[in-house]
């Protein structure tokens, strides 16, 4: 790193410049050629922003931590005020949408869960389902209401021997995505494993196989096309939150 | 004559008008940006005045800002109501002189000539200020936590409701703003005297 950057640069190499060039490096890719087209100045005064922000950013997530209830629940809509259309979302486009092989797929369990053995979709349909029909809110400030039936949450992570007492639970995807979650919104009452949007199989675009649906989170926590879930006391970020988004993000 | 010095701001006051006008413009300036993630009109701010860069950015300006915009909010208006700063200086407001100042200032012929006093116009100004800044503060607390607050957002119309309400008590502030600092343009003398809190005026 040092060669290719040159001696001339090694001045600006504070620690705050360091822990930079690691972010840029790790987020955003960004090459050194463009971090040293900045000024020594500018990189510390935006560090010490973006420290600043960061930390208010935890703040906010310790204070939604606060707020939230595990009794309060969603407002819940008759079926006909869902959203039609119901928009597609995510981080790539729709004509990018992965095709899973429901019949080879397994989801697989982590982390600080007793039975880890792999589930096959005939055998989560078998589980006990409920349906809700909520608003799903995203990010970028529309919403739009739908219904999802599935598996509650909590009952899962109960039958495979969780431990509730851990502090998140984290999901990767099969695109790629990933997203991490507080014990508390797992075991939510409306915290449900969906495997069905308006009564029918989820389509990949939605999400097939199975979508985490959480009305008390915003859309980008329902992560969709889930491969692995897993339960740890390590915060695991997420394909978002590490590009700045907040972490809680609940509603 | 000699000139004599009164005092027109306590300290409190001043310290917390500008604090406000730094949190509010972080406010809104962020929160153009996240506005333009999903305009709700046929519009979009344009990206050189608004703050944040990306969504994200703009979110976590507006979520750290919140901060400073609500407790700073909060010692003020204590401040006016327990110490009587506000029913000294913001009242008794009378339509009718709000009605006949806001003429007055169309004609030019607005009088605020003892700055210890606010005309009608001033107080009507300032008083919606407050009332629209708390009307934001209540709209987005609906906005960031929707279920978490739905026993009263359930009467606004929930998140879409407060998300309208939240953008015209917005556009509301922006064009008092806007008012208030060309008023204060056009009366510079006022300028100063919230900074110092002092006028110096001739007996
Ligand atoms: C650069 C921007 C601003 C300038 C130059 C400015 C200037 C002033 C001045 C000079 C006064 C005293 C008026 C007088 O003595 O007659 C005043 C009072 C006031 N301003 Fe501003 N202001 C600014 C921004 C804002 C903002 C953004 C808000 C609220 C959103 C605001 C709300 C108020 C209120 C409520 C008062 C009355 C304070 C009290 O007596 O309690 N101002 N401002």
């Amino acid at each position: 790193m040092k060669k290719v950057m040159g001696a001339s640069f090694e001045k600006f190499r504070t620690p705050e410049v360091k822990r930079m060039e690691r972010r840029l490096f790790l987020r955003q890719g960004l090459s050194l050629g463009a971090l040293a087209l900045l000024t020594g100045c500018a990189i510390t005064e935006e560090e010490k922003i973006q420290n600043v922000l960061m930390r208010m950013s935890g703040w906010n997530d310790d204070v939604q931590g606060w707020l939230f209830s595990s009794n309060r629940l969603a407002p819940e809509f008759p079926e006909s005020r869902i959203t039609k259309p119901f928009p597609f979302n995510a981080y790539y486009s729709e004509e990018e949408v992965i095709d899973v092989d429901g019949g080879a797929y397994k989801l697989e369990l982590g982390g600080m869960i007793k039975e880890r053995k792999p589930w096959t979709l005939p055998e989560l349909y078998a589980l006990p389902q409920v349906s809700q029909v909520t608003r799903h809110i995203c990010v970028e400030g529309w919403s739009a209401i739908g219904k999802w039936s599935g598996v509650r949450f909590s009952d899962f992570l109960q039958r495979v021997g969780a431990d509730t007492s851990a502090k998140y639970v984290g999901i990767q995807c099969m695109d790629d995505y990933s997203t991490s979650i507080d014990m508390a919104t797992a075991l939510h009452p409306q915290t449900q494993l969906s495997f069905k949007y308006a009564d029918q199989i989820l389509p990949p675009k939605y999400g097939f196989p199975m979508k985490l649906r959480m009305p008390t989170k915003l859309g980008f926590k329902n992560p969709k096309h889930i491969a692995a879930i897993f339960v740890t006391n390590e915060y695991p970020g997420g394909y978002w939150e590490d590009k700045g988004y907040n972490w809680f993000s609940g509603s | 004559m000699a000139p004599e010095v009164v005092k027109v701001h306590p300290p409190i006051v001043r310290i917390a008008h500008w604090l406000n006008a730094l949190a509010v413009l972080v406010m809104i300036t962020s929160g153009w940006r996240i506005y333009n993630a999903d305009p709700l009109f046929d519009f979009s701010f344009p990206d050189q005045v608004s703050l944040g860069g990306w969504l994200a950015g703009a979110l976590q300006w507006h979520f750290a800002a919140m901060w400073l915009f609500v407790l700073n909010g909060i010692v003020y208006v204590a401040y006016g109501i327990l110490s009587g700063h506000f029913r000294r200086k913001l009242l008794p407001l009378s339509p009718l002189g709000v009605l006949r100042d806001i003429a007055a200032a169309f004609r030019g012929k607005l009088a605020h000539d003892d700055l210890t006093v606010y005309n009608a116009a001033q107080r009507a100004a300032y008083l919606g200020l407050i009332f629209l800044l708390m009307v934001l503060v209540l709209t987005g607390l609906v906005l960031w936590k929707p279920v978490q607050f739905h026993w009263y957002g359930q009467y606004i119309g929930d998140y879409e409701g407060a998300r309208l309400l939240h953008f015209f008590a917005m556009a509301g502030v922006g064009l008092i703003v806007a008012v208030h600092v060309a008023m204060v343009a056009l009366v510079p003398r006022t300028f100063p005297s919230m900074i110092t809190g002092r006028i110096r005026r001739s007996v």
